[in-house]
């Protein structure tokens, strides 16, 4: 009897701690995929195994995490996609805004996640690097922030869930005169509404 | 009253224009202003005497003739004679024509001589200003003013202004501001500041991203873009009361320049999806649309008539000035040096348009006839020039350079000389726009 107490103590114990786990391991080595172009160093890292058994007096509130982290979970798996839609930009040709193959595979992959999502907006940001007059690049970034969306749009999304905005060479991430910060600062931004 | 108008209004009396010169009207062969090759003429301006003045009076006399020496050296016209090398000191001498001994102004190489006195009665400033023709020994101006004591400034960019418009025919740019873009705040603001880059004060407080200022021809209006509600809108401001209108239409309301002599500007907006040139009323409405063509339009121009415009359009495959007949639309493209030529200022004189080119990775200040042939290029090997404005007489053109690391304010003659920097505060300093001539109201 004794020993049946532990191993219910344990088993409450242990399956969310894996379950917790496992979602995690899961969700992070999608974002690890997702992100690894863009930002590899940045990928959320796992979060600590849950502790070992200890003897606790809260046997009978046990079962409510398993509810509440299956919520978590998607909430988690979520926020994580919108990470991925915010992190990675979509880059652009020194004073153009047509998608590179690349930039088309980098939206394809975006488009999945607001599939998936189907209630998520998003603002698309064009920007550009400091080369051009500001004027004119006002004009490249709005462009490329509707480039960006028409391409979308012609993947099958609502054109209501975009909206765009243009900040030229206003916002630069990238700072330096050279085609290294140049390149990333000729991008389209997503932020999540 | 703002500061804009204030010494529009200030009582400044010029009661005595005595001693007219023979030929009052026919002074404008002392300088071409059209001539690449100018010759600075050689002018002399001792100190100002000081009738019976205390050191106060001294002191203020030795500032007036600062003011009106750095006024005039400002303008490019002038090579100002060291006072080192004067052999005579007028201050002491009591100058007016009957006593001045020319040869010892030519002497020392002056063609032009000033000489002012000035005197201070019960906090009135009363000043005797003149020039003299050295070589003609004979009197050109001469000016007596009656002012407050802090509205020397005023007086001596007056006397300044006769000088040149005897000279030139032209009032010059002492009655003129210089509206600019300075991040200094940790956001772009528009900042005024006086034709030679003092009294510098800041006109937008917008917290936000703003940029493109554009004067009306009144200078009682500046349009300018301003990110306030997140995104790129038109912002039209009245710089005495600050009543404004805003153009926030979907995309971009971006690059206004007013009509000459109107109350309507052009502006880029592209709620309909392209970007183009429309015309609005000074309240924002829509007048019409100017261009048509698929692609970026932006930064209009206009001709001095207001019956042509130049703009940047992307239509040829990269961004190139164009000039098109507002009446018919026809456009016309005139630049085809370069892949990227952009920010297009058409000159006051209306015959040149000045913009900015990029070869080599560099952008330089161009100007170019409007038959598009041999654009002449004004600044290079000194880091990135930007962004011309020319000055209401058409003289000067003002521009933001990289030359000293970050981007500030500069000013030359409109044929590339005299390259000097205008002014230096916190931040960096982009986008001048020189203001018409203040005080001369339109007809």
């Amino acid at each position: 009897m004794k020993k049946s107490i532990w191993v219910v103590l344990a088993l409450l114990l242990v399956i969310p701690g894996l379950l917790f786990t496992a979602s995690c391991g899961k969700k992070s080595l999608k974002a690890d995929i997702e992100t690894m172009k863009d930002k590899p160093k940045e990928a959320p890292a796992p979060p600590p195994p849950a502790p070992a058994p200890a003897p606790a007096p809260v046997v009978q509130k046990a079962p409510e995490p398993v509810k509440i982290s299956e919520e978590e979970i998607r909430a988690r798996e979520k926020a994580a996609a919108m990470q991925v839609l915010m992190n990675e930009d979509v880059y652009f040709d020194y004073d153009s805004a047509a998608l590179a193959p690349a930039a088309q595979e980098t939206l394809k992959k975006k488009a999945v996640s607001l599939n998936k999502y189907s209630n998520v907006s998003m603002t698309i940001e064009g920007h550009c690097d400091e080369r051009g007059t500001n004027e004119y690049n006002l004009a490249l970034g709005e462009r490329r922030a509707e480039s960006a969306k028409k391409f979308l749009v012609d993947l099958g999304l609502a054109a209501s869930r975009f909206t765009t905005i243009s900040f030229g060479e206003e916002k630069p991430v990238g700072t330096g005169s050279n085609e290294e910060a140049w390149s990333k600062n000729r991008r389209a931004h997503f932020v999540v509404k | 009253m703002t500061f804009f108008f204030r010494y529009a209004v200030i009582l400044i009396s010029t009661y005595i224009s005595f001693i007219m010169p023979a030929s009052s009207l026919a002074g404008y062969d002392y300088i071409d202003i059209n001539s690449p090759f100018l010759r600075k003429i050689p002018i002399a301006v001792p100190v100002f005497g000081a009738d019976g003045a205390n050191e106060t009076g001294m002191q203020l006399s030795k500032k007036a003739s600062d003011m009106l020496s750095g006024m005039l050296d400002f303008t490019g016209y002038f090579k100002m004679l060291d006072r080192d090398s004067f052999i005579e000191d007028p201050a002491k001498t009591k100058s007016d024509a009957s006593n001045i001994y020319f040869p010892n102004w030519t002497a020392v190489g002056a063609e032009l001589l000033v000489v002012g006195n000035l005197q201070i009665k019960g906090g009135v400033l009363e000043i005797e200003l003149r020039l003299f023709d050295t070589i003609k020994a004979g009197q050109l101006i001469g000016k007596k003013y009656s002012a407050g004591v802090n509205d020397l400034r005023d007086v001596i960019k007056r006397f300044s202004g006769e000088i040149i418009y005897y000279l030139t025919g032209n009032r010059g740019v002492f009655d003129s501001q210089i509206a600019f873009v300075s991040s200094g705040t940790g956001n772009k603001e528009i900042y005024i500041c006086e034709f030679d880059g003092s009294n510098i004060s800041q006109f937008t407080r917008n917290k936000a991203i703003t940029i493109f200022p554009a004067w009306s021809s009144d200078g009682h209006w500046i349009a300018f873009t301003s990110y306030i509600r997140g995104k790129p809108d038109l912002y039209i401001v009245n710089t005495r009361d600050r009543s404004m209108s805003v153009v926030a239409k979907k995309g971009i309301n971006i690059t206004p320049a007013w009509v000459p002599g109107k109350f309507e500007l052009a502006a880029t907006l592209s709620y309909s999806g392209d970007q183009d040139i429309y015309l609005l009323t000074g309240t924002g409405k829509e007048i019409k649309k100017l261009t048509n063509e698929w692609g970026s339009d932006v930064s209009p121009t206009w001709s001095p008539d207001g019956k042509k415009m130049a703009f940047v359009s992307s239509r040829p495959g990269t961004p190139q000035i164009y000039v098109q007949d507002i009446n018919n639309g026809h456009a016309e493209r005139i630049t085809f040096y370069g892949r990227y030529n952009t920010q297009p200022s058409w000159s006051p004189k209306g015959d040149k348009i000045a913009y900015s080119g990029m070869n080599g990775g560099r952008h330089n200040i161009y100007t170019i006839g409007l038959d598009g042939k041999d654009p002449v290029q004004l600044t290079g090997n000194t880091g990135d020039n930007e962004s011309p404005s020319w000055s209401p007489d058409g003289s000067l053109i003002v521009f933001s350079s990289t030359r000293e690391g970050p981007s500030r304010i500069f000013v030359m003659t409109a044929f590339g000389t005299d390259q000097r920097r205008l002014l230096a505060i916190s931040g960096e300093q982009t986008s001048p726009k020189w203001s018409p001539g203040l005080n001369n109201k339109q007809p």
